[in-house]
């Protein structure tokens, strides 16, 4: 098998790699790549930075309430509207892509606004972060505790094989949980499932690796109160004789999904595992404003992931500062989509092909972190 | 840098821009430094009390500090952890501004 690193410039980095077969990896957090990643020392380790002057980060770093207010009062008006439009289409055929709107409306800007509000940084004031982010995580059916660890998990090991339990798709991928997830058919049950097993006091081995103990209880009675809000939910489906109120809540968490998992799946696939540098890991792509609107700039993923403590609105402005230390963003969406297929499929045959993109040649190398093809090949 | 009675110095008083933090490192420790918009003077250890990241990097805002890595956060004043994934109080030690200078006092 050939070695495949695609437009990896090997002359300015001096690395050879050698040809031995990959070795199939197993992703749980309780098998044995998790000790083997801490032996490794890129568990907990300390990642690549651009470095950039700290006059600039803190401007960059500084927080605002106004875009976070102005951008959430109109997500609130997008998804009324587009729900009063979907409640007078019920029972006729325009009642489909009625709700494919709310669903989108409801699903994407979730998914985002989870995310930003779960880092804080998304409006100035603290309790807005918080009474958004607990809105956002019942909306995209992510616990708020048990997953607020798990995001704090992926930034400390950004797609560590055995550490990271976000970690979107394995090599070979799995295409029929993809599939699935364009409907949240494989993570929805996963989650809910994961919400019945707290309701009764149970956190199951794989959340245990990054939930502390002092936690849990907090995690039992959110999923609680989840189920309550299920429960509700489908009593009034039963008291109308309609499916129509689980249109509004819960069930648009499945069918307007789509478009966050178009938008996830740009975030690392076909990147690099086991490396110390989200410019091998993480692709930035660039989209539209309303796209971008939708996903809160996380388009922007190098840039987010390297400073976590810049805010969504000052990502395109951290972005031209850190260009000339990165590969070039992907132009459109279209662009990182042929490049993450590609690379799907061609993990499908290959499970060590990944993507390495040149670096500019104002760019600091990039840190390979100490295995340094970051697979499962040696290197000589 | 001088030490005078189990006082050491840190960085000059204008080291440090209002309303941010620096790494001060001594012997095998690490400290941060913090300087409010009132020109006071605080000290805490210099890395997180959630992973090992220093909080030089981080965010001052009013009496918090904003770890780079998380955004969990600190009272540095008082060292109370005040956002998860940050859960351990961080050590405070006290400090003292003279002649132009900082100095902390270590135990
Ligand atoms: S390392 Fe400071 S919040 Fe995680």
């Amino acid at each position: 098998m050939a070695p495949i690193i695609e437009g990896r410039s090997n002359e300015r980095e001096g690395i050879v790699i050698s040809e031995t077969a990959y070795v199939k990896r197993n992703y749980s957090l309780t098998g044995p790549e998790n000790q083997r990643a801490q032996d490794r020392g890129i568990a907990s380790a300390e990642w690549y930075a651009t470095p950039i002057p700290r006059k600039r980060m803190k401007e960059l770093m500084q927080r605002r309430n106004l875009p976070a207010i102005r951008d959430t009062l109109l997500w609130f008006a997008l998804m009324i509207g587009s729900g009063i439009l979907a409640y007078y289409a019920w029972g006729t055929w325009w009642a489909i892509p009625a709700f494919l709107l709310y669903g989108i409306l409801y699903s994407s800007p979730a998914d985002s606004r989870w995310h930003e509000c779960g880092h804080g940084t998304a409006f100035k004031t603290s309790w807005m972060n918080e009474v958004v982010y607990q809105m956002a995580s019942f909306m995209s059916l992510r616990p708020a505790t048990p997953w607020r660890w798990s995001h704090a998990r992926h930034h400390t090991d950004t797609i560590i094989v055995g550490r990271d339990p976000e970690i979107a798709q394995p090599r070979p991928p799995i295409w029929r949980i993809i599939l699935m997830d364009f409907l949240r058919l494989y993570a929805g049950p996963r989650d809910i499932k994961r919400m019945f097993l707290h309701s009764f006091g149970i956190i199951d081995k794989e959340e245990k690796d990054y939930i502390p103990p002092s936690e849990f209880r907090k995690t039992f009675w959110e999923s609680r109160f989840y189920l309550l809000i299920f429960a509700g939910v489908v009593f009034a489906c039963i008291y109308t004789v309609s499916i129509l109120p689980a249109m509004f809540v819960i069930l648009p968490s499945f069918y307007g999904a789509f478009l966050l998992l178009v938008f996830g799946m740009t975030q690392h696939l076909g990147l690099k595992e086991d490396v110390l540098d989200h410019r091998l890991n993480t692709r930035t792509v660039y989209m539209n404003p309303i796209f971008r609107y939708l996903y809160w700039n996380m388009n922007y993923h190098v840039e987010h992931h390297m400073f976590p403590m810049v805010p969504y609105h000052a990502l395109p402005a951290l972005h031209e500062e850190m260009k000339r230390d990165c590969p070039p963003a992907r132009r459109s969406l279209w662009e990182a989509y042929k490049e993450v297929i590609s690379a799907l499929l061609k993990q499908g045959k290959d499970p060590s092909y990944t993507i390495v993109k040149p670096l500019p040649a104002t760019a600091q190398p990039y840190n390979y972190g100490p295995t340094i093809t970051g697979d499962n090949r040696r290197v000589q | 840098m001088s030490e005078l009675e189990g006082w050491v110095e840190a960085c000059g008083v204008d080291d440090i821009d209002e309303e941010d933090v620096i790494r001060f490192n001594y012997g095998d420790r690490s400290f941060a430094i913090y300087r409010t918009e009132d020109s006071e003077y605080y000290a805490t250890d210099g890395f997180c009390t959630h992973e090992r990241v220093h909080l030089a990097e981080g965010l001052v805002m009013g009496h918090i500090i904003e770890c780079p890595k998380h955004n969990g956060r600190f009272d540095y004043t008082t060292g109370k952890a005040m956002k998860k994934p940050v859960c351990i109080d961080i050590k405070t030690y006290p400090v003292k501004t003279k002649a132009g200078k900082v100095f902390i006092q270590m135990d």
